[in-house]
C-alpha cells in the first residue's frame, strides 16, 4: 500500500504536475507577477484548501453521492465555494496579517480549476481517504512548486532585456512550455522496478 | 427593441476577434491547452462551452432583475453547473469516445472564467437578446481559438487534421506538440504572432493618419 | 419597525432565490440524467463487450462475477471496485470460454488500465487489451499499437510467472519487450503477474465450488451496476487511449 502512496505522491508532485502536465491552476500561474513571497503564500493557501476539499470529496462520495451520482458536480462546486469562504473567515480571524497579504487571491481560489480538478480526479481514480489526502498534499505542493518557479523566473526576467513583443503573456507561455518540457524528464521515476 | 436587434451582430462579432476570450482576454486557459491536442477534441470542447455560455447567459439575463446582489455569484454558479452537467450527460450519450478522452475537463467548464466573467460583466446588466449575442460571440471566438490551436498541434504532432492524414507515411511526427509542453509553446507563439500583427496594424494606421495630416487636401 | 420588516423581506428574498435556483437545478439535472441514462448504459455495455470479445474470442454472453471477500458469485460488486470483479465469458454452446480480468498499475507516464483473458483453468492468457494509457506517443504507446506485442498475449502460459525478455524469448511464458519501450512493456507484464496473484486462487476456488442451481439461466442484470463506477466515469486525461479506438 505504501508503494502506491509513494507513487501517488511523486506522480502528482513531479511526473504529472497539476500545472505543467494537466494545465490546472493556470490563472494564478500566469497572474503571479514575479513576487516569490506571494507565490509561496498562494501555494500554501491552495494546499490547505486542497486538503479540505479532498476530505470533503471523499465524505461526499462515500456517504451522499452513492445515492445520486449525477449531482456530483454541483455538490463539489458548492462544497468548494463554502470551503473557501470558511477558510477566508478563519484566516481573517486568526492570522490577519496573512489575510491582508493574500488579499484578493483567496476568493480566486474558488474558480481555480485545480481545486475542482482534484475532486474530479480523486473520484474518477477511486481514491480512498488516505490516498486522497496524499494526492491533495502532493498536488498542492506541485502547484506551489510551479508557482514559485514561475515567479522566480519572472523576477529575473524583469531585470533582463526582453524583446518588446514577447513581454507579458507570450513570454509566460513560452517559459511555461520550457518548464513543462523539463518536468517531462521526471517520467519513469518509478519505472525501474 | 429595434436598437437591441440592431446591436445583435456587432455584439456577437466582438467576441470573435476584438475581445476574443482566448487570445485577447487570456481567459479559460485550462481547457484551451488541455484538450487541444486534436481538432475533434477542440471542436467538442468549443461546442460544449458555447452551449453552457449561451444557456446560462440567457437564463441569468432573463432573471437579472430578480436575483439579489448578495447571492448573485452563488446563483450564477448553480445555473452554470446545471448546464455543464446537462452538457456532460449529453456528450456521454452521444460521443462516448470523445467524452472518455476529456471527461474531467468537460466538468471543468464550470470554472471556466469566461462563463462566470460574461455572466457578471454582461448578462447581468443587459437584455436577453444582447446577452445571447454576446455569449454566442464569445463562444464562437473561443471555439475558433480551440480549433486553431488544435489544428496546429494535431498537424505537427500527429500528422493529421481532424483524423485525416496530411503528410505522407514518411512524416515523423513532432510528438511534443500533442504533449503538455506543446500546448504552452503553441499558444505562446500564437500570442507572439498576434502581438506582431497588432503592432504592424497600429503602425500602418499611424502612417496613414500621419500622411493624411501632412497633406491636407 | 419598517427597517426590521425590510431586512426580513430581504433575507426571505435571498433564501427564496437560492431555493428556486436549487430546485430548477435539481429538476434539470434529474431530467437530463433520466433521458441520457439508457443511451449511456448501452454505450458502456457495448464498449465492455467489445473489450471482452477481443480478449476472449468467441464470447457470446458475459456474466459478471464479484468477489465478496470469501467467494466469487454472480452479481454486483462493491462501490468503485473494478479490482473486485471479473467477467465470465460463455461461448455459443454456453460453454465457459474463460474469464476477462481487469487490471491496472503504474506505467511509464501514468497508470495503465487493461483487461486480459484467462482460460477456465487460469493457466493461460488468451488475449490482452489496453484500455487506458498515457504512455509516450511513438514509444510507450506501442503497447497497444504494436500488433506483434499484443499478439504475444494470445497464448501465454502463466506458470510460474510471465517473464519479459529483451530480444526474443523462446519459452511459452515469455514476452518480447518492445525496443525503446522496455519500461512500458515491463509495466504491462507486471500488471498481469500482480493481477494473476490475486485472481488465480479465486478462480481455482470457484472451480472447486459446487455450482449454484440455475446458474446458467441467470440473465445479465440490465442495471447500471454491471459496470463499477470508475468504468462509468472514464479516465480524466486527454491524449490517452480510449477503449474504443482501433
Amino acid at each position: 500500500m505504501s508503494a502506491t502512496l509513494l507513487t501517488i505522491f511523486f506522480s502528482a508532485l513531479l511526473i504529472n504536475n497539476f500545472t505543467l502536465s494537466y494545465f490546472l491552476g493556470l490563472c494564478p500561474f500566469f497572474g503571479v507577477s514575479g513576487r516569490l513571497q506571494t507565490a509561496f503564500r498562494l501555494g500554501i493557501a491552495n494546499t490547505f484548501v486542497l486538503i479540505i476539499t479532498s476530505f470533503a470529496t471523499w465524505a461526499l462520495n462515500t456517504y451522499v453521492l452513492v445515492h445520486a451520482p449525477y449531482l456530483s458536480l454541483i455538490a463539489y462546486i458548492l462544497v468548494i465555494a463554502s470551503t473557501v469562504q470558511f477558510v477566508e473567515m478563519v484566516i481573517k480571524k486568526t492570522l490577519p496579517a496573512l489575510f491582508r497579504a493574500l488579499g484578493i487571491y483567496l476568493p480566486l481560489i474558488t474558480t481555480n480549476c485545480a481545486i475542482l480538478g482534484l475532486a474530479l480526479f480523486q473520484t474518477s481514480r477511486g481514491y480512498g481517504l488516505i490516498e486522497g489526502l496524499v494526492f491533495a498534499v502532493a498536488s498542492g505542493l506541485g502547484l506551489m512548486l510551479a508557482l514559485v518557479l514561475m515567479a522566480g523566473i519572472r523576477e529575473e526576467a524583469e531585470l533582463s532585456n526582453v524583446p518588446r513583443l514577447l513581454r507579458g503573456t507570450a513570454m509566460s507561455f513560452l517559459i511555461a512550455g520550457i518548464l513543462s518540457l523539463a518536468f517531462m524528464g521526471f517520467a519513469g521515476l518509478f519505472g525501474g522496478s | 427593441m429595434s436598437s437591441a436587434s440592431g446591436r445583435f451582430l456587432p455584439e456577437m462579432a466582438k467576441g470573435i476577434l476584438r475581445e476574443n476570450p482566448t487570445f485577447v482576454q487570456v481567459l479559460g486557459m485550462c481547457p484551451a491547452l488541455a484538450v487541444t491536442n486534436s481538432v475533434l477534441n477542440g471542436i467538442v470542447m468549443g461546442a460544449a462551452t458555447t452551449f453552457v455560455l449561451v444557456m446560462s447567459s440567457l437564463m441569468i439575463s432573463a432573471l437579472r432583475k430578480l436575483i439579489p446582489s448578495q447571492v448573485r455569484i452563488s446563483t450564477y454558479v448553480v445555473v452554470i453547473a446545471t448546464f455543464v452537467t446537462v452538457a456532460d450527460f449529453t456528450l456521454q450519450a452521444m460521443l462516448p469516445a470523445a467524452h472518455h478522452e476529456m471527461a474531467a475537463f468537460i466538468s471543468l467548464i464550470v470554472v471556466n472564467c469566461v462563463i462566470l466573467g460574461r455572466a457578471e460583466a454582461f448578462a447581468s446588466r443587459n437584455p436577453v437578446l444582447l446577452s445571447i449575442a454576446d455569449a454566442l460571440g464569445m463562444g464562437l471566438g473561443f471555439s475558433l481559438a480551440m480549433v486553431l490551436i488544435g489544428g496546429i498541434r494535431e498537424v505537427l504532432g500527429s500528422g493529421s487534421f481532424f483524423g485525416i492524414p496530411v503528410f505522407g507515411p514518411g512524416f515523423e511526427p513532432w510528438v511534443v506538440m500533442v504533449l503538455p509542453p506543446g500546448g504552452f509553446l503553441v499558444l505562446g507563439v500564437l500570442l507572439l504572432a498576434l502581438a506582431k500583427f497588432a503592432e504592424l496594424r497600429s503602425r500602418a494606421e499611424e502612417q496613414r493618419s500621419r500622411a493624411a495630416g501632412e497633406e491636407p487636401r | 419597525m419598517t427597517d426590521a420588516a425590510a431586512s426580513r423581506n430581504e433575507a426571505l428574498r435571498l433564501v427564496a432565490t437560492l431555493t428556486i435556483a436549487g430546485l430548477f437545478s435539481g429538476i434539470s439535472i434529474v431530467l437530463a440524467y433520466r433521458t441520457t441514462l439508457p443511451r449511456i448504459q448501452a454505450n458502456q455495455r457495448a464498449a465492455l463487450e467489445r473489450a471482452v470479445f477481443e480478449v476472449l474470442p468467441g464470447t457470446v454472453r458475459l456474466e459478471r462475477l464479484a468477489w465478496d471477500g470469501a467467494k466469487l458469485a454472480a452479481g454486483e460488486a462493491g462501490k468503485g471496485a473494478l479490482q473486485e470483479s471479473i467477467f465470465a465469458g460463455y461461448g455459443a454452446d454456453d460453454a465457459l470460454l474463460g474469464f476477462a480480468v481487469p487490471g491496472a498499475g503504474a506505467g511509464f507516464a501514468d497508470t495503465i488500465k487493461l483487461i486480459y483473458g484467462l482460460d477456465p483453468s487460469g493457466e493461460r492468457v488468451l488475449g490482452m487489451k489496453v484500455l487506458e494509457s498515457r504512455e509516450t506517443p511513438g514509444l510507450g504507446d506501442k503497447i497497444y499499437k504494436d500488433a506483434k506485442f499484443v499478439a504475444e498475449f494470445r497464448a501465454l502460459v502463466v506458470d510460474p510467472v510471465i517473464e519479459l525478455i529483451k530480444g526474443h524469448g523462446e519459452r511459452d511464458n515469455q514476452v518480447d519487450a518492445i525496443t525503446g519501450a522496455t519500461i512500458s512493456s515491463r509495466a504491462v507484464v507486471k500488471i498481469l503477474n500482480q493481477t494473476n496473484t490475486v485472481w488465480r486462487p479465486r478462480i481455482a476456488a470457484l472451480a472447486a465450488q459446487p455450482p449454484e442451481a440455475g446458474d446458467a439461466s441467470r440473465p445479465v442484470p440490465a442495471t447500471s451496476t454491471i459496470l463499477p463506477p470508475d468504468v462509468e466515469r472514464g479516465g480524466p486525461v486527454p491524449g490517452g487511449l480510449t477503449g474504443d479506438k482501433p
